[in-house]
């Protein structure tokens, strides 16, 4: 039961097989067994789960079910959620209680979803292994040795280990898509815009984007259509006409033209990933669909620039966390220098003050010129090279992540390299646009998945023909043993 | 040696809109601490600015009285620094691109001379919170209420050369905002802060000297004492041989000296760039011309009309406009009375007296516009003399009532019964037959005491010029 | 571009962090090869180019001017680690 997709839960419940009560109860059990081995959770509310869920069944029972009445979720400790604890993976955030709900929480509650807890995180969404968090990494499920990406990994995580049946999750750079390559299962990063950032803690404000983690590309189509949509207290939240992101599930991908940008299929390629990728283009060439390469020829300054313009918008997210109003606040300071230096330093770890320091460098005087407006002209380029590239083609396909799920601490040692695992990723949110990841096989029985990129308000598309490909395979119904 | 004092102004004025820049919440002056502050102006994680309409409206009303280049795009940045009453770390502010661009201002001098002072930018930006120094067990106490409030920054052109140009500007600004109504102009309350950039230089060199800094300056007599202080600190350190260090001081109104402040930050490093999460304001010449068609008739303009159009004089114009509340008064007077000059003369001598005596504003004036036009009219249509009238203004301000109700209350109608005035000049005659009899010998002068018996006789009640006529047509005919 | 100990110094101060003096020299290292990684966007030339701070060209909704905040100052103040007669408590500020 607990590994239905949303979808099988909803019908499951309207047949009256199980109740809300009895799943959340269910996923209430398989997080107490698991958890302490995943660390999916950091914070399991399963008190208010079940008054919710009971709510839930009620609803049910009054004929008003929608289709995520009493669908147990998880939510990624980077939303703010009334009365909860709310750590954004940090010990700074360690003691703070949230007076309010995002925006995604909101709407996601009032969808009739049962919140089970808060996921484990990469502290501040800075990092793409999910090791950088306070509350210590996170358990790849398909094999605990390993790290379930970043920095979503508690939500990929605890939809791959059955410990919800779906997630939210926040992409700056990679943060869904690459986990939940890493994990099995769908990611979508929706059109910068499209999802309310109200309430959802800043990493990069102009980059930030919440979206859905799930076990199949229709389960997210079904979160799209609770979260989505403009919101009058995020000012870059678009005015877009409301969307059923389900309406094109069905349609056939007779004719649907998809691009293989030439630096995604370069040679450095890893050969395993590359299969894969090929025998995914044949699947959907078998559903009517052809292919194009297309040409991105200022990818490889996606990098760069994003670790540019990331940690500017960063370090002046963070310079709120200073020990006055909320948050960790260090021992008797003596004056007000040391409680902000003592305050942030026992605060934040390493990776967050590492790009804090990068980011005041970035903005400081005499560097703005050469880092910061370079890297917001670079993004010009980029969103260019893409608006062009759509031109000839509906959606871009390619690699989510170079490689499987590595080890943990295998990239820990230089920070680079690290940031080099979103180098398939990073660009499609300077550019602003929708991508997503599904999985398409396995390397030595680790999953991986590709990445579908549509043009700006493209979701519906993508979501199209991810359902489409997950209608002819069985990857995203592969579950890890554990 | 000469020394040129070459002074720019930054002053910052609170708009006064009922919600903050880019929260809902209050903006009322003196609440209880942090009564005012929610979860954006309290920095919480993941809060976002949504910014107020009107906040544009009034920069954009601004501009446009200051005929300056209005921003069709105007971009929001944040400034970073670290500081207990700025919450998130950093200030919302318009660096590159704000939504008033150079504009200038026409200041006028006690002696009648005129100058063109320069207007640099007008921008928009959040207040920050206080400290409290007292002391609660050796700590500062913060209080956010006023973080948030918007505010428009005035930055001049450094185009002043006294400290009496500088006061007489920013009393033009201060005119200029009261009248657009975007700001209460309260400096005691900090709803108008100075701060002054000063220098000196030798007269005729081109270059500036080095500047210093005076902050939160909080009444125009300060501005004047702390530039005046100023200015002649530095004379006195470039004579004995020094320099001029650029920095911030501040300014001690009770010992009239400024101090360096500890500087805040050790390089003053903002870190300036466009803050994310707002996006850029655009407007349209529609927009402007609708603000435009709601701007009410400012200062200059009106002081122009009211010598055209009233035939006053350009002084009496200039103070009757100098205060748009004491302007609106005046034409209520003017309309209800139908003389402009008599009514200048009430509003600017005996009203103004009244409301200094009482240390009043023009709003809480005990006499309304349309008491003070029916008591002008009575002159006029000789229910009452002048000299009556102002025993009538004086019982007014005492809130006796209304100008009809205190004349009849008081018995104060003017005697215009010819009857009754001849017996009064007839009394007159007779009760002063010496200077009757000098007046009769040619000594003119002696005419005026005699007028003066008769009015005194009728209680200030007779009408003057009938008893002039009376009395004349009595003595040359008897 | 390579940065030497005072400058991370320096950006630390601005950053409000406090760096232990042992960790200085590596702090220093990684962030020289971030930078190093960084400098790569010079390889090309972007003088005719914009920068663009947002993936859209939206323009900035307007909010009427009205009070929709109550008082929130006890909630508010409850996860607040020092407070007193409803203010924010921080070592003594010397001006």
């Amino acid at each position: 039961m607990l590994s239905k997709t949303v979808t099988e839960l909803a019908s499951a419940l309207d047949r009256k097989e199980t109740s809300a009560v009895e799943l959340t109860q269910a996923f209430l059990d398989r997080i107490q067994q698991l958890n302490p081995s995943i660390n999916a959770y950091i914070t399991v509310t399963a008190e208010q789960a079940l008054a919710q869920a009971a709510k839930a069944d009620a609803i049910r029972a009054d004929g008003n079910a929608g289709p995520l009445t009493g669908i147990p979720i998880a939510h990624k400790d980077i939303f703010c959620t009334t009365d909860v604890l709310t750590t954004c993976g940090s010990k700074m955030l360690h003691n703070f209680i949230s007076p309010y709900s995002a925006t995604v929480v909101e709407r996601l509650e009032a969808a009739g979803a049962v919140m089970l807890g808060k996921t484990n995180m990469d502290e501040f969404a800075m990092g793409s292994s999910n090791e950088t968090s306070h509350y210590g990494a996170v358990r790849n499920p398909w094999d605990q040795e390993r790290v379930p990406g970043g920095s979503s990994g508690g939500s990929a995580a605890a939809v791959a280990a059955d410990l919800c049946a779906m997630a939210t999750g926040t992409d700056t750079g990679g943060s869904i898509r690459q986990p939940a390559s890493f994990c099995g299962i769908t990611g979508l990063k929706p059109t910068y815009g499209r999802v309310s950032r109200f309430g959802m803690i800043a990493f990069a404000s102009s980059l930030d984007q919440a979206g859905p983690l799930t076990k199949s590309a229709e389960d997210a189509a079904l979160m799209m259509n609770a979260i989505a949509g403009t919101d009058q207290r995020d000012s870059t939240s678009l005015d877009l006409p409301a969307e059923d992101f389900t309406a094109m599930l069905g349609d056939s991908l007779q004719g649907l033209k998809v691009g293989l940008p030439k630096q995604h299929f370069s040679k450095d390629l890893n050969p395993a990933v590359s299969d894969l990728l090929q025998g995914a283009i044949k699947v959907l060439e078998s559903l009517g669909a052809t292919v194009k390469e297309v040409d991105l020829p200022n990818n490889h300054l996606s990098v760069p620039s994003y670790y540019v313009i990331a940690p500017a918008e960063a370090s002046a997210n963070l310079s709120r966390y200073d020990g006055v109003r909320y948050g960790y606040r260090c021992e008797d300071p003596v004056n007000l220098e040391d409680l902000y230096k003592r305050s942030r330093s026992e605060g934040f770890g390493d990776e967050v003050k590492r790009r804090i320091l990068v980011g005041t460098y970035a903005l400081s005087a005499g560097y703005y010129d050469a880092y910061y407006k370079k890297a917001q002209k670079i993004r010009r380029l980029i969103k260019q090279d893409f608006d062009a590239a759509f031109e000839d083609v509906d959606v871009i396909l390619g690699p989510t992540s170079p490689h499987t799920a590595f080890k943990l601490g295998e990239k820990n040692s230089d920070p680079v390299t690290m940031y080099l695992e979103d180098i398939y990723t990073i660009a499609v949110n300077l550019a602003g646009l929708p991508g997503m990841s599904l999985p398409i096989g396995q390397i030595n029985n680790l999953p991986i998945g590709m990445q579908l990129i549509g043009p700006s308000f493209g979701e519906a598309r993508l979501l199209n023909v991810a359902h489409q490909y997950q209608l002819n395979t069985d990857w995203h119904q592969q579950r890890p043993e554990v | 040696m000469t020394w040129e004092t070459v002074i720019g102004l930054e002053v910052h004025v609170q708009l006064a809109t009922q919600s903050k820049l880019f929260s809902g919440s209050p903006t009322k002056f003196g609440a209880e601490p942090n009564t005012q502050a929610n979860i954006y102006d309290l920095a919480l994680p993941g809060t976002l600015p949504v910014m107020n309409k009107e906040v544009l409206r009034m920069a954009v009303s601004f501009g446009l009285a200051i005929d300056a280049e209005i921003g069709k795009r105007s971009v929001f940045d944040r400034k970073n620094y670290f500081y207990p009453d700025l919450p998130k770390g950093y200030q919302v502010s318009q660096l590159d691109f704000p939504t008033v661009g150079k504009g200038s201002l026409t200041i006028e001098m006690e002696d009648g001379t005129e100058k063109v002072i320069g207007v640099t930018r007008a921008h928009i930006e959040e207040d920050a919170g206080k400290s409290l120094h007292e002391d609660f067990q050796g700590m500062t106490g913060i209080d956010l209420n006023r973080a948030g409030t918007p505010l428009l920054e005035i930055v001049s052109e450094p185009d002043l050369r006294s400290a009496k140009e500088a006061v007489a500007y920013l009393k033009k600004l201060h005119s200029i905002i009261l009248y657009l109504g975007i700001s209460d102009g309260n400096m005691a309350q900090g709803s108008m802060r100075c701060d002054a950039n000063v220098s000196v230089r030798k007269k005729g060199e081109t270059e500036f000297g080095t500047r210093a800094e005076i902050k939160n300056i909080n009444s125009f007599r300060f501005v004047e004492k702390a530039i005046n202080h100023e200015v002649e600190r530095q004379i006195d350190l470039i004579e004995d041989g020094g320099r001029v260090v650029q920095e911030t001081r501040l300014y001690d109104s009770e010992l009239n000296e400024t101090r360096s402040m500890r500087s805040k930050e050790v390089a003053n490093d903002y870190r300036y760039f466009p803050e994310p999460d707002l996006l850029p304001v655009v407007i349209d010449d529609d927009y402007i011309a609708a603000v435009q068609a709601t701007m009410p008739e400012l200062p200059n303009a009106k002081r122009a009309r009211f010598v055209s159009e009233h035939g006053l004089s350009d002084y009496d114009a200039g103070v009757l406009t100098a205060d748009r509340a004491m302007a609106e008064y005046f034409e209520t007077v003017v309309t209800t009375c139908g003389d402009a000059k008599l009514a200048a003369n009430w509003v600017s001598v005996d009203l103004l007296g009244l409301l200094n005596k009482a240390d009043k504003g023009i709003a809480e004036s005990p006499v309304s516009p349309e008491q003070l036009g029916t008591l002008i009219a009575r002159i006029k249509d000789n229910t009452i003399s002048g000299k009556i009238a102002k025993t009538v203004f004086e019982a007014m301000a005492e809130g006796e009532g209304d100008v009809d109700q205190i004349i009849e209350n008081k018995g104060l109608k003017q005697v215009t019964d010819t009857g009754a005035l001849e017996s009064l000049v007839d009394e007159v005659i007779t009760s002063n037959p010496d200077q009757v009899e000098q007046f009769r010998s040619g000594k003119e002068q002696v005419f005026g005491y005699l007028v003066g018996q008769a009015m005194k006789l009728s209680k200030g009640k007779a009408n003057p010029g009938q008893v002039n006529k009376l009395l004349r047509e009595k003595l040359n005919n008897g | 571009m390579a940065l030497d100990k005072s400058d991370v110094e320096k950006i630390a101060h601005l950053a409000r962090l406090e760096i232990n003096q042992a960790d200085t020299q590596e702090v220093t290292q990684r962030i020289s090869n971030i930078l190093a990684m960084i400098d790569q966007m010079q390889s090309i030339d972007t003088d005719s180019v914009d920068p663009m701070a947002h993936p859209f060209d939206a323009t900035q909704r307007l909010r009427e001017d009205e009070v929709t905040e109550t008082n929130q100052r006890e909630r508010l103040q409850r996860i607040s680690p020092a407070t007193e007669q409803g203010l924010f408590l921080v070592p003594k500020v010397i001006e």
